[in-house]
């Protein structure tokens, strides 16, 4: 183990360490400066700050040659890890503008230094190699989202799906360290890769078996799979809307990528399979059970939903189910990377379409309407660059092309196919296009009420919020240039796993 | 030589002029709709007249676009591609000119509409499978809002039924497709999306046995493969007049193409597999589609499940694997196109938008040979030509896929007959009813009409006349059709042979 300097340890987490100092300053300007301003100004300047926290972070993070692996993987900064991580900070940079004109907390320092807070421990997550560091940003990033859920005063639901999330969240992480306990009792190491080797000469036996579930319980708490997606649907409706969205987005890329990471290094050769008539004991088959019954409830129960939020909540199921399907072909030893690099590029691009959806819910709510689905009613003729950029994004979410949605899942299942071995996934491919098509469904039941059902008899134009159609036209022209060309985050992505596996 | 890609583009860049212009007016919308198509329309001819049939594929364009999975931005064009160029640069043209009377949302009308065109001409100039794709897709969305918000009929349903099977269809097919990327990702050792590529990979038979049915069904279900083609009758029904005319003239066209493309040119070996099959199911449209349509009282109805027998024959030339069966097929898909196109034009937009009704009883009180005779004549030459008279490209197209079919299943060929005969009974009963109504039984019940019906307007008669025209030179020259298109299908045959499998 090499020793690291003070210095270069700064050098490695600089964008965390910025991104903290950015959360405690909005803190203390807050506080301290604009105590009893005008609230909107208090809004603007704290969102000011933390967005010039979050580029900064951005900058530092793209800068080249900062790479290291120090003490035994508890920090990994690869050039993967910092890509993902300004995924994370457009995210919070994008739930930021989403806020800033909202109204729904007066507890403006303290909510944008947890947005802060939440994303450093995103941030830490994809940068880890290590299981007790893993758990510890795992819960920076979960406590803080829990706070922020509960920050929602316009809405009396907020506390109960709060605590709801809490408690979930707090069993699921008993569930995850358990399972990381075991395989730190059985492997006698913290570091993934340590792990990974021990448990390739031991083989799936009745200890791993436990260990691999109980991570795997963890991790799906957090990316909301089934069966342990009940707190998302209150979660979402209650938190916030830009909260919801970061929850959506930020947190299930950061979930993703630390699984992919789990699955590939540490339980690379416990993987088994799960290919028709050729099942192998190990995380393929739980993996392909959760991705299975995610797909199922999510799709379904969207159908049933009167409330956009309520509906992306149960199509966020689904689409974790998608990535799930994704993450199958990390169980192939052909490729890993690239694997991961589709899984990653989906959660990316699920991650900024649904913060766009979640925008246009919040801007319905902030112009005085709910995000009941029937409220939508004429909206293209009242909000026309809202309607259409709600357009593109349902679109991309149901997977139509040239929108970044189709190619996500095309990328997701090819690579899933081809990883073999055999065609034995074709089963699970075929499942989740199937239920793609029904995802069309609800999809064009929210758009039907947008472009074909006229406006009722209150219909004025909507006034929207500059701050929220620029991140919407923002977000669109993402979707759309990234669906015409990939190319744009998948290639970096594969570089830069190629490099880091 | 790119001009070609141009009637792509250049759809796409009218409907960004519409989205971008929020002043335009109705005329404005109509002129930027007319123009565009003619560009396009324009381009599509010229391109298909620069074309050598005897060069085989001609590329257009050939850039990398995702190269992790081997796809590539790759159009290129053939004899068939060439026939469908030219069927959709007439069929859009018309298609504007019979949606000259839209007033609600006009901009937003054609702007869609400019998206699915665009969509089509991709489609038939795609040398890429995973691009074909994307604008099959492409063009289904449009659909959905063309026909729920201007079209008739319980038409959110329609809508709805419509883009839900197309886009079960399509999911069918996206399996197929993924599985085809992976197996020959492991069988070349490279990923690759190129269909002149994939068609030459020597897929294993076990393999073709079940990938083959996947695509051709998944795509049939576009083209109203029986019993996939349910969405067909009521989508066309509910869709405003020119997006039936769309809808049967080249949407329908666009699952066949696929079937075609990548069913039948990659998997040589699982056509020769499922053809019996696959024969039988098309006889059962021919037949089904021909018998239900003798007993519609819906006028549109008639030509909707017209429409379901007529794909039939494509279907089943689709599957004869051997030249003139393919070459029939192709031809019928440009007829039909026409056609069809035209029959909706008559009844939707000459005789619904008039008299407001499409039931055969109301028309019978109307006198319409009278009142519309313009109408009248058109859907009776339209009628003779879809029930195959020499002369009209009808003839030609289904004799090719009725020779093709006898050399390949003479048991088939012999039904198919009853199934013209049954589309000439259909197509009369639905002439004399509408139009030429008993005049005894009319006169006693004498219901003049309360206000005379507008005359036809130019744009509707242009448009027609360009239909039949059309119709018209292929029926009498049939070769300016078949030297692209054998051409086409004789190289599509040579590949699927060298594939190793016929």
């Amino acid at each position: 183990m090499a020793a690291v300097t003070y210095l270069e340890l700064l050098k490695l987490g600089g964008s965390e360490v910025l991104l903290v100092l950015a959360g405690l300053v909005v803190l203390l300007v807050d506080l301290a400066v604009m105590r009893d301003e005008p609230r909107q100004n208090r809004m603007l300047l704290a969102g000011a700050i933390s967005a010039v926290g979050c580029f900064a972070a951005g900058l530092w993070a793209l800068q080249d040659g900062i790479t290291g692996r120090a003490f035994a993987g508890m920090l990994v900064i690869d050039r993967a890890s910092q890509l993902v991580k300004v995924v994370l900070l457009m995210m919070t940079a994008a739930t930021v503008a989403l806020s800033v004109q909202g109204r729904f907390t007066r507890h403006v320092g303290e909510y944008f230094s947890l947005l802060l807070f939440s994303t450093v421990g995103m941030m830490l997550m994809v940068s880890t190699e290590n299981i007790l560091l893993l758990f510890v940003a795992l819960e920076i990033a979960s406590l803080s989202l829990y706070i922020l859920t509960a920050f929602n005063e316009e809405n009396p639901q907020a506390d109960e799906a709060a605590l709801k999330y809490f408690l979930f969240g707090g069993v699921a992480a008993a569930f995850l360290l358990f399972g990381l306990s075991v395989l730190y009792g059985l492997t006698g190491s913290l570091d993934l890769r340590e792990i990974g080797a021990v448990l390739g000469q031991r083989g799936v036996d009745a200890g791993v078996a436990v260990a691999v579930v109980l991570v795997l319980v963890g991790f799906g708490f957090k990316v909301a799979a089934v069966p342990f997606h009940l707190w998302a649907p209150d979660a979402y409706v209650g938190a916030p809307t830009p909260v919801a969205a970061l929850v959506a987005s930020g947190s299930k890329v950061a979930a993703f990528f630390l699984l992919g990471k789990v699955l590939s290094t540490g339980f690379a050769e416990v993987a088994g399979s799960a290919a028709w008539h050729g099942v192998l004991s190990g995380w393929a088959p739980v993996l392909a059970v959760m991705a299975c019954f995610s797909l199922l409830l999510g799709n379904l129960a969207a159908i049933a939903q009167k409330r956009l939020k309520r509906l992306l909540a149960y199509s966020a199921v689904g689409h974790a189910g998608y990535m799930l399907v994704g993450a199958m072909a990390l169980a192939g030893a052909t490729d890993r990377g690239r694997a991961l690099a589709m899984v990653v590029f989906y959660a990316a691009t699920y991650g900024f379409t649904t913060i766009g959806a979640f925008g246009v819910a919040a801007a319905m709510e902030r112009a005085g309407e709910s995000d009941r689905i029937d409220g939508f009613a004429g909206l293209s003729s009242r909000a026309p660059v809202m309607s259409f950029c709600l357009m593109i994004f349902l679109l991309s979410l149901a997977g139509i092309p040239p929108l970044v949605g189709f190619a996500g899942k095309f990328f997701l299942f090819g690579s899933a196919l081809a990883a073999g071995p055999g065609l034995g996934l074709v089963w699970l491919v075929g499942f989740a296009i199937a239920m793609s098509a029904v995802a069309l469904f609800y999809y064009l039941g929210v758009l039907k009420q947008a472009y074909v059902v006229p406006a009722g008899e209150r219909a004025g134009t909507l006034t929207v919020q500059v701050s929220v159609i620029l991140t919407l036209a923002v977000l669109t022209a993402v979707v759309l240039l990234l669906g015409l060309y990939p190319g744009l985050l998948l290639d970096p992505l594969t570089r830069a796993l190629a490099v880091g596996m | 030589m790119s001009l070609p890609a141009w009637t792509i583009y250049l759809p796409f860049l009218g409907m960004l002029v519409l989205l971008l212009w929020p002043g335009a007016t109705s005329r404005d919308a109509r002129r930027v709709a007319l123009v565009t198509m003619l560009l396009a329309g324009g381009a599509a001819f010229l391109s298909v007249l620069r074309y050598n049939p005897d060069a085989g594929w001609q590329e257009i364009v050939r850039l990398p676009w995702i190269p992790q999975f081997g796809i590539e931005y790759h159009l290129a064009m053939d004899g068939i591609s060439a026939c469908l160029l030219l069927l959709t640069a007439v069929a859009s043209v018309v298609g504007v000119l019979f949606s000259w009377n839209i007033e609600h949302r006009t901009r937003a009308y054609f702007a869609f509409y400019l998206a699915l065109i665009g969509g089509v001409y991709g489609v038939f100039l795609s040398r890429d499978l995973f691009l074909l794709f994307v604008f099959y897709e492409i063009a289904i969305i449009p659909k959905y809002f063309l026909i729920a918000i201007w079209g008739s009929t319980r038409r959110e349903y329609g809508a709805m039924k419509l883009v839900l099977y197309s886009f079960v269809g399509s999911a069918v097919a996206l399996v197929g497709m993924l599985a085809i990327l992976a197996m020959g990702w492991r069988e070349t050792g490279t990923p690759t999306m190129d269909l002149g590529l994939l068609a030459r990979i020597p897929w294993s038979g076990g393999f073709q046995a079940w990938v083959f049915p996947l695509v051709f069904v998944g795509f049939g279900f576009l083209a109203g493969m029986w019993p996939f083609h349910s969405w067909a009758p009521t989508g066309h029904v509910a869709a405003p007049t020119p997006v039936s005319m769309l809808l049967a003239g080249v949407i329908m066209k666009l699952g066949a193409y696929g079937a075609l493309r990548v069913g039948v040119g990659l998997f040589p070996a699982g056509v020769q597999m499922w053809q019996g099959t696959i024969a039988l199911l098309a006889v059962c449209g021919i037949l089904y589609g021909a018998l239900v349509a003798l007993v519609q009282q819906d006028f549109k109805f008639v030509i909707g499940f017209s429409s379901v027998s007529h794909m039939g024959f494509v279907i089943l030339g689709l599957v004869t694997l051997n030249r003139y069966g393919l070459g029939g097929a192709v031809v019928q898909m440009f007829s039909h196109g026409i056609l069809a196109g035209l029959l909706f034009g008559v009844v939707g937009r000459m005789v619904y938008d008039r008299t407001h009704t499409r039931q055969l009883p109301d028309l019978e009180r109307m006198h319409l040979n009278r009142v519309l005779p313009f109408a009248a004549w058109t859907f009776v030459l339209a009628g003779v030509a879809s029930m195959g008279l020499p002369g009209f490209s009808g003839f030609v197209a289904e004799m090719f896929v009725l020779v093709g079919a006898w050399s390949a299943f003479p048991l088939y060929a012999i039904a198919t007959g009853v199934g013209i005969l049954v589309g000439v009974a259909y197509t009369l009963r639905a002439v004399r009813r509408a139009f030429f109504a008993d005049a005894g039984r009319a006169v006693a019940e004498a219901v003049a009409l309360e206000h005379p019906l507008p005359p036809i307007t130019w744009p509707e008669k242009i448009g027609a006349v360009v239909l039949l025209a059309a119709s018209l030179m292929v029926g009498l020259n049939p070769d300016l059709l078949f030297r692209y298109v054998l051409p086409g299908v004789d190289g599509m045959l040579g590949v699927m042979a060298k594939g190793g499998g016929l």
